[in-house]
């Protein structure tokens, strides 16, 4: 099946620890039915020694939901409490031997559900939902959530982001925030690999630019088919021509206009759009 | 271990006999027939017979079939015609069950500016015709609608918006590609200006589709170049498709009755005995109107990845509306448009038929399925008591 680890398919195919613990001793449970993927996560503690006697788990989700999950339980069994809290989302990855980039949520889900239990069954109350800032609608995903999967996973780019916690993979609204959480965390060291913005032109200077290439790329290629083209005015980064002639009538209008926005972007700016009156 | 293919709206096998009429164009007769010598020109005869036995399939004239490379550029470049000749028209129809070679599209459109309408449909994915007939202006360059929906199969009303559309005198283009060579389509009763076809959801291979153009519609190429298909659509000829594509339609004439009784009725018995088989299971959309191939099934309280993971394991292909099977996050447009529950969406199952499955296939997926749902909503947190 595609992209997953022979372990992984192991894991989904004969999950290990199936099921709810009996009077658990600790309970972890993380996402929802809307969000496509939920796991709930029952323990049992040894009092004296701290110690996880049995883990079990169930998961609705995808394939690689259901074998982290599965995962995680073969990965506490055993761990003392704080052995268990060192484990991250990546360990549970790396013993299925590595998920797809796009299915990471599916770790993260597992190490929250973790943290939840024990969270709970230290007697750590969790902060209160209200006080959380949702920064993700679609898949509800607090600000806190994000922050911390960044910062454990070095996370650089939004698409990661999107990989690990879901958030941004829906409507998109959040894309701006997750962007300002990411620039807010790394901007002691620049994001990473992002080309420098070139120089920024001056309206006079882009004008200028703009009339320049059309006078000497475009329009003589134009006038040698009988057409012609005016500039009629510049807006930001729209150009805004006439087409005079030939071209009106030509079948090529289309193409002319994209190729002239073409030579524009490559020779002025990028953003250039081209449209005509 | 044999697979069971029933995911026959993504693709579909090539029909032996359409294999064995292409392959001379691609050994031996590899000529191009804009050439002056026989070798290749002769090729132009071949083509003209392909090009009537896909017309005749849709009740078309020859000269109203124009050979595309696949159904997205088919929908394309009906719709850029209809931008192309009007101008100053900037408002497009579609719909919000649109395949992505039309409903992408028309996004890219809105952000150059068109204004796009999308026209909502109702729990059983059937369209809000009052929401259309709202829609419709002065300003509006064309209408295009799906003949079926490839997710649930569901048929559109083609006939009565086409009805309209030809009052008042606007563009009606439909993306038939899940809907020919599955149940009768004939141009000459249907008020239809474009409509768009695809070979390999036929029994053709892949990279070959048809744009149908009535005659009279202004028509104005997406693809320009040399004088190709009378300088509607330029580029070389993909002769051994076309080729292909006219036998493949033969054949759908041909067994178009027999087939669609065969299939619904392979498809009903599935449909049926799933549902009995398994509580909290649902059909979504409008049996009544609908394909006779397929079938989409929400399973609720499991995922639908899991579930297709599982049915691989038995050699069993089908496809799913679910966000984890698409790479994407969110689950199916068509699913959430219909408005169908979340703990129902993400466990969609789709099942489309073909020709070549029997009916002890279907037997063996029913076998089959039951019990992986049993098993997975025992993994779930949400299906305890099923
Ligand atoms: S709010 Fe984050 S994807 Fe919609």
């Amino acid at each position: 099946m595609w992209e997953y680890t022979q372990k992984v398919k192991d894991f989904f195919l004969h999950p290990r620890n199936v099921g709810e613990i009996e009077n658990p001793d600790a309970v972890g449970e993380v996402g929802s039915i809307t969000c496509g993927d939920a796991l709930k996560l029952t323990l049992k503690i040894d009092k004296d020694t701290n110690r996880i006697i049995d883990a079990k788990f169930q998961t609705f989700g995808c394939a690689s939901a259901i074998a982290s999950s599965s995962a995680l339980t073969e990965l506490v069994k055993g761990k003392t409490l704080d052995d268990a809290l060192k484990l991250t989302n990546k360990d549970i990855a790396d013993f299925l031997g590595g998920l797809p980039e796009a299915k990471m949520h599916c770790s993260v889900m597992g190490k929250e559900a973790l943290e939840a239990a024990i969270a709970g069954y230290k007697g750590e109350a969790k902060p209160p939902e209200s006080g959380e800032r949702i920064v993700c609608k679609c898949f509800e995903v607090t600000e806190d959530k994000i922050r911390k999967v960044i910062i454990e996973n070095h996370l650089t780019t939004v698409d990661e982001v999107t990989n690990y916690t879901k958030a941004g993979g829906g409507c998109g609204a959040c894309i701006p925030d997750l962007e300002a959480i990411l620039r807010d965390i790394w901007s002691v060291k620049p994001v990473a690999e992002r080309p420098k913005e070139p120089k920024k032109l001056t309206n006079l200077q882009k004008i200028a630019l703009i009339q320049d290439v059309l006078e000497k790329e475009i329009r003589p290629r134009l006038q040698a088919d009988g057409g012609d083209l005016e500039l009629l005015d510049v807006e930001g980064h729209k150009v805004i021509v006439a087409l005079r002639a030939m071209c009106v009538a030509c079948p090529m209008g289309g193409v002319t206009i994209k190729g002239i926005e073409e030579k524009l972007r490559e020779l002025v700016s990028g953003d250039i759009v081209v449209e005509e009156r | 271990m044999n697979t069971i293919y029933l995911d026959n709206n993504a693709t579909t096998a090539v029909a032996p006999a359409v294999l064995e009429e292409m392959l001379p164009y691609l050994k031996d007769l590899y000529g191009n027939p804009s050439s002056m010598h026989t070798f290749g020109g002769q090729l132009g005869s071949t083509i003209r017979e392909a090009r009537a036995k896909v017309a005749a399939l849709l009740g078309a004239e020859p000269e109203e079939i124009i050979f595309t490379s696949c159904g997205t550029e088919s929908d394309n470049t009906a719709i850029m015609s209809a931008l192309e000749i009007y101008p100053h028209k900037r408002h497009v129809i579609t719909t919000r069950v649109e395949h992505p070679a039309v409903y992408s599209f028309c996004k890219h459109l809105a952000r150059k500016g068109y204004r796009v309408t999308y026209i909502p449909v109702d729990s059983k994915g059937r369209l809000n015709m009052d929401a259309f007939y709202k829609a419709l202006d002065d300003d509006t360059a064309i209408v295009s609608v799906m003949y079926a929906n490839n997710e649930t199969g569901v048929i559109f009303p083609v006939e009565e918006i086409g009805t309209v559309l030809r009052e008042r005198d606007i563009l009606f283009h439909t993306d038939a590609v899940q809907a020919v060579g599955k149940i009768p389509l004939d141009t000459r009763t249907l008020p239809i200006d474009m409509l768009s076809l695809s070979g390999h959801k036929l029994h053709a291979p892949k990279g070959i589709g048809v744009l149908y153009v009535r005659k009279g519609t202004r028509f104005y190429p997406y693809i320009i170049g040399g004088h190709q298909e009378h300088g509607r659509r330029a580029g070389t000829e993909n002769i051994a498709s076309i080729i292909a594509l006219g036998k493949a339609c033969e054949l759908a004439a041909e067994n178009l009755e027999t087939e669609g009784t065969y299939l619904s009725r392979l498809r009903d018995k599935l449909e049926a005995a799933l549902l009995r088989r398994s509580p909290d299971a649902r059909i979504n959309g409008d049996t009544e109107h609908r394909l006779p191939n397929t079938t989409n099934i929400s399973f609720e309280y499991v995922e639908g990845e899991a579930i297709l993971l599982r049915l691989d394991e038995y050699g069993i292909c089908a496809s799913s509306g679910s966000a984890c099977t698409s790479g994407s996050l969110e689950p199916s447009h068509v699913l959430r448009a219909m408005g169908v529950p979340f703990t129902a969406m993400h466990g969609s199952i789709r099942f489309s038929l073909s020709r070549y499955n029997t009916e002890e296939e279907i037997d063996k997926v029913i076998e089959t399925l039951p019990p992986i749902i049993k098993e997975l909503r025992m993994l779930s947190p949400y299906g305890r008591c099923t």
